[in-house]
């Protein structure tokens, strides 16, 4: 071989090795945008929706809601009630298995259950009624309640922040005021730490060791078989930039679409778009109860006949099909749902807001509506809300803000100016407001109660009937009442229900569960 | 006599080292009160910020007395002028903090990131230089023309058009509609030079348009310039082809400009991979600002700034330091 064809051959070989890139591994790797970036890894200490995205992942519960609504067991075998309603047994199911190949014990899901109830509000509710919770032996745990709570499998299969997930004893009883840093779960899916790039990247791995229920999945309950090897959160902030990627087929999942990119994405037969969340989101104003004008109920119910739901929902998501006027506060189409007192939710009436201004005597004084400008489904509630509220009388001063900086002035008490508030919209998931007990909205103990803190005795004596009446007819009679209440008192306002539309490849991926929230397990790749 | 000119040349050496050695140790040592006064200025600028970390890490569904227990933990009650104290002595120990968000040291969220930013520094670096130099060598050389005005229209529109408006017509172009590059990611050298490299095509073309069209500019009317010397007509006369001239003896003696601009230009790609971080996806410390920024993740916003401040100050220094390379009769 002569001099300068060896030097070819070397500069070739060397080519060659830079351009090579790594062994394409044979193994499934789901590609998932979600809604956001994931940062805490406890779901029990932030209420933050990514991180109860990732305990369903990691961990698994109790007991599951199913897309009925109704609650099934799910890590727990048989359960039974005393006759007195004040005794709850259950007994977990055979094999399971935390990640480290330990079994998952009833004392780790006593320690979970009471570190849960710490953070939690309707586990706070839960341990307030509680004489004991303890283990009986590996596989059995006992519940003794001091009073009848008709919630009690409600709370054990609460499907948002916070959810009661079940970590091992040494994990959960890491104080509730501190993160946790052992991320063993009994879940579908194993976290892989260090593979974690926050801001990147969240890599999950399949848990060989999951014993699936034999039920087929249904929301949060039955099987949770999972039918790829690994799953990549991708953390991609700009909608455009997600869009373009899923029609480019470099991801195969994205959790939330904006509706005004929708048509881009129906427009490829590959991408299947489909809203898998059929009761969605609902949409709230919250009016600050500690100073005027809001602290005099006829203001309050001034504002509720100034705005109505269509104007809401038409300036947002504009498309008909991603949204619906509904007068029900616990959602259309669920148990609780009544259209009960709602008529001063459904259409403006700005003749009665003009009145019942004067009749309180407002004073001009311009009310502080925070404006949230940065979230696609949030941005315009406020403008619009300006427009209704001034055709009914009022006067506005509409602060702009990107969302954080609301979230952070609505813990404001100072009065309203350029600290406090008056008036701020937000929206809710539908299984974050089910009932009035997970509801923060309808607290109304005054300085304990969420942001806006009204104070109406009247409404704590009916939700605490709620709590404890087992029976669900009578239950739904109290949140008749409540919703009557709500809009009599004005605790808040129901700005109509909307849609999520999620995304995937249907060219690369199937099975994608029907759930209210974005799970992966049975997901075939 | 020729020993007491050797002497004397060496003694003239000796002092010039030393100059430059205290213009060094100057440089270095007023870097320190202008880092001290980036660090003030940022802690109390974040604290006047509107937002609350706590409410934030709280979630949305947060509840006060939640937000107050996470306030406590963070250290976040205590007066401002104990949380400033806290922060400097752990900043002259060497620690930059803990981000509220991810319980990970601030330098290791840094340490995972920089690497993206580099890369894509480095690359639309080169890209930048290799585009922009000659094509202002050429519109200088062919001053008035046709090409010259070619030159500098592409230059005005590469200053008007907004990164992101271009980042999206490229990927538009040519991910989507030709699928000849990745719509967003980014890949490190590790994981093979080609996967690298077609991550970072399209950001870095993206990213170097406003840098060409600046650079483009400038080496043009530095060239112009000392094209109208004295000794390059000499360099004419002496029958040297255009190539020798406008390189060697053109563009040599119009360099400083063009690295002054060039080191600007450096400094200024900062904010750059900001926007181009976020339209490409790609995970580095443009974007992990923009993120701690949204957070109000107040140690993480601090140490980013405090590094960039580094970073523009060593750049400053580099190019002080190039001056005396590039004309023998600067000196310090």
């Amino acid at each position: 071989m002569s001099k300068k064809t060896t030097i070819l051959a070397i500069a070739l070989a060397f080519c060659t090795s830079l351009f090579a890139a790594n062994p394409v591994s044979a193994e499934s790797t789901l590609r998932v945008v979600m809604h956001s970036d994931l940062k805490i890894v406890d779901p029990v200490w932030t209420t933050a929706y990514m991180s109860r995205n990732y305990g369903y992942m990691v961990y698994d519960t109790l007991f599951a809601l199913d897309s009925n609504l109704h609650v099934q067991p799910q890590m727990v075998g048989d359960y039974s009630v005393s006759d007195n309603k004040l005794t709850y047994t259950m007994t977990l199911r055979d094999g399971l298995m935390f990640h480290d190949g330990a079994p998952v014990t009833a004392a780790d899901a006593v320690a979970s259950l009471k570190r849960w109830g710490q953070k939690d509000g309707m586990g706070q509710m839960l341990m307030e009624y509680t004489a004991d919770l303890s283990a009986v032996d590996d596989k059995t745990l006992k519940l003794i309640l001091k009073k009848p709570f008709g919630l009690v499998l409600d709370a054990l299969a609460k499907p948002s922040s916070n959810v009661p997930f079940i970590m091992p004893k040494r994990v959960a009883d890491t104080p509730a005021s501190e993160q946790i840093k052992d991320h063993t779960g009994s879940g579908p899916f194993i976290f892989k730490e260090d593979e974690w790039k926050p801001g990147d990247r969240t890599v999950f791995v399949k848990n060989p060791n999951y014993k699936a229920r034999s039920e087929p999945s249904s929301w949060m309950s039955g099987s949770k078989a999972v039918n790829v090897d690994r799953v990549e959160w991708i953390s991609i902030k700009d909608h455009q930039t997600a869009v373009n990627a899923l029609l480019a087929g470099e991801i195969d999942y994205m959790e939330s679409v904006p509706h005004d990119l929708l048509p881009l994405l129906d427009a490829d037969p590959n991408v299947q778009t489909a809203v898998l969340n059929p009761l969605g989101n609902q949409y709230m104003y919250r009016m600050n109860h500690l100073h005027p004008p809001f602290d005099d109920v006829r203001v309050r119910r001034a504002a509720m006949w100034a705005v109505n739901q269509k104007d809401f929902l038409q300036g947002v998501i504009g498309n008909p099909k991603y949204y619906k006027e509904c007068a029900a506060m616990f959602f259309c189409d669920t148990p609780l749902a009544t259209d009960k007192g709602a008529e001063i939710m459904m259409r403006s009436d700005y003749e009665k807001s003009k009145a019942l201004l004067k009749e309180a005597g407002y004073d001009g004084t311009p009310i502080v509506l925070m404006h949230s400008t940065d979230l696609n489904v949030l941005a315009n509630l406020a403008p619009v809300a300006k427009q209704n509220l001034e055709r009914g009388g009022f006067k506005v001063d509409m602060q702009s803000m990107d969302w954080q900086t609301l979230v952070s002035r609505r813990s404001k008490q100072d009065p309203p100016g350029k600290v406090g508030w008056n008036l701020f919209m937000t929206s809710w998931q539908s299984l974050d407001i089910l009932n009035p007990i997970m509801a923060a909205g309808y607290r109304a103990n005054c300085n304990k109660a969420w942001f806006g803190w009204p104070c109406d005795t009247t409404m704590e004596v009916l939700r605490k009937a709620f709590a404890e009446e087992p029976d669900p007819a009578q239950q739904k009679a109290i949140a008749e009442a409540i919703q009557i209440r709500a809009m009599e008192y004005g605790t808040h306002g129901h700005g109509g229900q909307w849609l999520d539309v999620t995304a995937w490849r249907k060219d690369q991926i199937s099975n994608v569960p029907n759930a209210p929230l974005p799970v992966q397990w049975s997901i075939s790749k | 006599m020729e020993h007491f000119k050797v002497r004397r040349s060496g003694t003239l050496a000796k002092r010039s080292q030393r100059t430059m050695l205290g213009f060094l140790v100057r440089r270095i040592l007023a870097t320190i009160p202008v880092l001290a006064m980036v660090a003030l200025f940022v802690f109390f600028m974040l604290r006047l910020t509107p937002g609350d970390p706590a409410a934030i890490l709280a979630g949305d569904n947060g509840e006060p007395h939640q937000i107050e227990a996470i306030r406590e933990a963070l250290g976040l009650n205590e007066p401002i002028l104990t949380q400033l104290t806290i922060w400097l002595g752990n900043i002259l120990q060497g620690d930059l903090g803990e981000s509220f968000f991810f319980n990970k040291k601030v330098t290791e969220l840094i340490a995972m990131r920089v690497d993206a930013t580099l890369s894509l520094a480095i690359v639309t670096l080169i890209i930048t230089l290799a585009v922009a130099i000659p094509l202002g060598v050429l519109a200088a050389y062919r001053h008035g023309s046709w090409v010259d005005r070619l030159v500098m229209g592409f230059s005005v529109l590469g200053f008007s058009v907004p990164i992101f408006v271009l980042g999206y017509f490229l990927i538009f172009i040519f991910s989507v509609k030709l699928n000849w590059f990745p719509v967003q990611g980014f890949k490190s050298i590790s994981d093979g030079f080609w996967p690298f490299l077609h991550h970072l095509i399209l950001p870095s073309l993206t990213l170097s348009v406003i840098y060409i069209a600046l650079i483009a500019r400038m080496t043009r009317a530095s060239v112009i310039e000392v094209l109208n010397e004295d000794y390059i007509r000499t360099a004419y006369a002496k029958g040297l082809s255009n190539m020798v001239v406008l390189m060697r003896h053109a563009l040599h003696n119009a360099a400083v400009p063009i690295v002054t601009i060039t080191g600007i230009g450096v400094a200024l790609l900062i904010g750059g991979v900001v926007v181009t971080e976020s339209v490409y996806n790609i995970p580095g410390l443009g974007r992990l600002t923009v993120d701690a920024v949204l957070g109000r993740d107040y140690p993480t916003i601090q140490a980013l700034i405090l590094v960039f401040s580094c970073v523009y100050v060593v750049i400053n220094l580099l190019i002080d330091l190039s001056y005396t390379l590039l004309d023998p009769r600067i000196r310090y």
